[in-house]
């Protein structure tokens, strides 16, 4: 993994010579934004000419587009209305983007039953689904799976991490 | 943007993993424990043999785990014969022992041992029972096991469960999101663990076949839940399911012919019911809630379930073909994961009090609830094949561990292994295959 990671830098280095960025490989607001996206490879987003975003997106950090985790209430799937925006960003994305597919993951935090915190996690999936759906994205576009709580964002186990793990992940 | 989603499958009890060795404290009782002398066995061939000792050691520590035995220390007893003849009892009835266990390991072919035993009533001054058995130095272990069930038995008049197994999944980390996940098989004392699936995806839900020659699990290699069932002896493995959406909590029938799982493929996690050797599916529930974590009566007749049909998750119980599931579970507001007790007469099952997830036993008959553990975290309780234990995972720390409960309550063991979290521990049946290993 090593060499792997000097592998990235020296991408990751480069793609911020080419922006015409600082070299001496940290990154500001207006610097570009690497993103290493593990064993499919490193993908890099430029800034044009005038800050116009020219790259993915997705990856724009000024973009309701760039969150793509929503969290949900202790044993709920109901869609807070602080997340309302950032779906409708990425429904309009879809929708302006038919070849795109999105994959929506469901997880719940580690408390109770292992597979019932599967079906907890489907079911926040699944909410996650039918608000893009009612927003106009094709089913097509849209996949889904529960990792329930096989799969946590934080480590620890308390209120906090169990917060941060009652989620809905959009993957594209 | 695909994912890649790297693999390792380590398929076949043939290949050892440098797994950590489970350790086992027992953290609560021994009060009452029938006082027995295990004496270590003598070795009867000529220059270097099998580790005999060690025989009277695995007895000693089985009967001393069950909690109905205090084996005295090798250190405390007055001597130490390995022949009848050499037997004082008033010297073990001034120790208040009740019970004296000699025994000889002798050689007997090619690669192969002879171990007898014996076990005495102190008071009586008489044998009770005793065994030849022929064991190699491979099954040692195992011949061991099964002389603690011999004597288990002989004395409580219940069968033990020493020689049995137990399943469980472990998962360590290293880096942030980086986890490797391993469905691992142990002896029912923690030793000779062997690693028969590894995966950085999740696996989940192990179940053992009635004849404990198969399990079934549930595996997230590339991105999308499968119920495999895996031969032990050979690593073989089928995928039985892997329908669109949930698929998962695989039960096998008391027979064997017949899997309940969960699946969703209909929109909503619901219980089917799979011949296994026709593969065809039928619905068990139909409810636009959560049904899931069906789990067999010992008699096949009905299986008991998850559902928050009600607004939170309770067990329910339903006819084996179909029809209107009754509920079970009434004490609290969160009751999941439960399973029937050898007999039938109980449930274990999942419970929250205050805030706090533990294991409880619900008697059929009397409706008597009981909270068997006081972690925080405590889950997956399954009970031993005789009944005796029950084994769930609780957390120590920041560590996932098994501990183990004896079914009155009394006694409260704890499992652990060096690294890593260990969770969903499955207590094998009786029925084992041939060791070959």
């Amino acid at each position: 993994m090593k060499s792997n990671s000097s592998a990235w830098l020296a991408i990751a280095m480069s793609a911020l010579l080419f922006a015409g960025c600082s070299s001496t490989g940290t990154k500001d607001d207006t610097g570009a934004s690497v993103e290493d996206r593990g064993s499919s490879g490193a993908t890099t987003s430029g800034i044009g000419a005038g800050g116009v975003w020219t790259g993915n997106p997705l990856d724009n950090p000024n973009s309701l587009l760039y969150s793509k985790t929503i969290y949900f209430d202790f044993d709920q799937s109901t869609i807070r209305s602080e997340f309302v925006d950032v779906l409708r960003a990425h429904a309009a994305y879809l929708n302006s983007n038919r070849s795109a597919n999105v994959l929506i993951e469901g997880h719940a935090d580690e408390r109770g039953s292992r597979e019932y915190n599967i079906g907890l996690g489907e079911r926040r999936a699944n909410a996650v689904k039918s608000f893009l759906a009612a927003e106009g994205v094709d089913d097509a576009q849209m996949n889904t799976i529960s990792y329930g709580e096989e799969r946590p964002a934080a480590l620890g186990h308390d209120e906090v991490s169990w917060a941060e793990n009652r989620r809905g992940v959009l993957v594209y | 943007m695909k994912r890649f989603y790297f693999l390792v499958l380590l398929l076949g009890l043939a290949l050892h993993a440098k797994a950590s060795t489970l350790t086992i404290e027992i953290t609560q009782g021994l009060e009452g424990a029938l006082p027995i002398a295990v004496v270590p066995f003598a070795w009867r061939g000529d220059a270097a043999g099998p580790p005999a000792h060690e025989v009277g050691e695995v007895v000693a520590a089985d009967l001393r785990r069950s909690g109905r035995f205090k084996p005295l220390a090798t250190g405390e007893m007055l001597a130490r014969p390995t022949r009848g003849e050499e037997v004082d009892f008033r010297d073990l009835r001034a120790l208040n022992v009740e019970n004296l266990v000699i025994g000889d390991v002798s050689p007997n072919g090619p690669g192969g041992y002879l171990v007898k035993f014996y076990l005495y009533d102190v008071f009586r001054g008489e044998q009770i029972t005793g065994f030849s058995m022929p064991t190699t130095a491979r099954d040692l272990r195992a011949t061991a096991h099964s002389i603690a069930d011999i004597i288990y038995e002989t004395l409580t008049g219940q069968p033990g469960a020493f020689a049995t197994r137990i399943a469980y999944v472990t998962s360590e980390r290293s880096g942030k999101d980086k986890e490797r996940v391993e469905l691992r098989i142990a002896d029912a004392d923690g030793y000779n663990p062997q690693t028969i699936v590894s995966s950085e995806e999740p696996i989940m839900s192990p179940a053992w076949s009635p004849d404990g020659r198969k399990i079934a699990y549930v595996s997230f290699e590339n991105a999308q839940p499968a119920i495999w069932v895996q031969e032990l002896l050979t690593g073989k493995r089928e995928k039985m399911t892997s329908f669109k959406g949930i698929n998962g909590a695989p039960a096998w029938s008391p027979d064997g012919r017949f899997m309940a799982l969960t699946l969703s493929k209909d929109g909503n996690p619901d219980i089917f019911i799979m011949d296994v050797a026709r593969r065809s599916l039928r619905p068990l529930t139909r409810h636009g809630s959560i049904d899931t974590e069906p789990a067999w009566a010992p008699d096949g007749k009905s299986l008991v379930f998850t559902s928050d049909r009600g607004g939170a998750p309770q067990i329910y119980q339903v006819s084996v073909n179909g029809g209107e599931p009754t509920r079970v579970s009434f004490e609290g507001k969160y009751n999941a994961r439960a399973s029937f007790s050898p007999n039938g007469r109980m449930l274990t099952m999942v419970t929250r009090v205050d805030g706090q997830y533990r294991i409880a036993t619900l008697d059929l008959e009397t409706r008597d609830f009981r909270v068997m553990s006081t972690g925080r975290l405590d889950e997956s309780p399954s009970f031993a094949p005789n009944g005796s234990m029950l084994i769930y995972a609780t957390r120590a720390g920041d560590k996932g561990v098994l501990a183990a409960v004896s079914t009155d309550g009394r006694v409260q063991q704890r499992l652990r292994l060096q690294e890593g979290d260990v969770r969903e521990p499955v207590w094998s049946p009786y029925h084992q295959q041939e060791r070959n290993r």
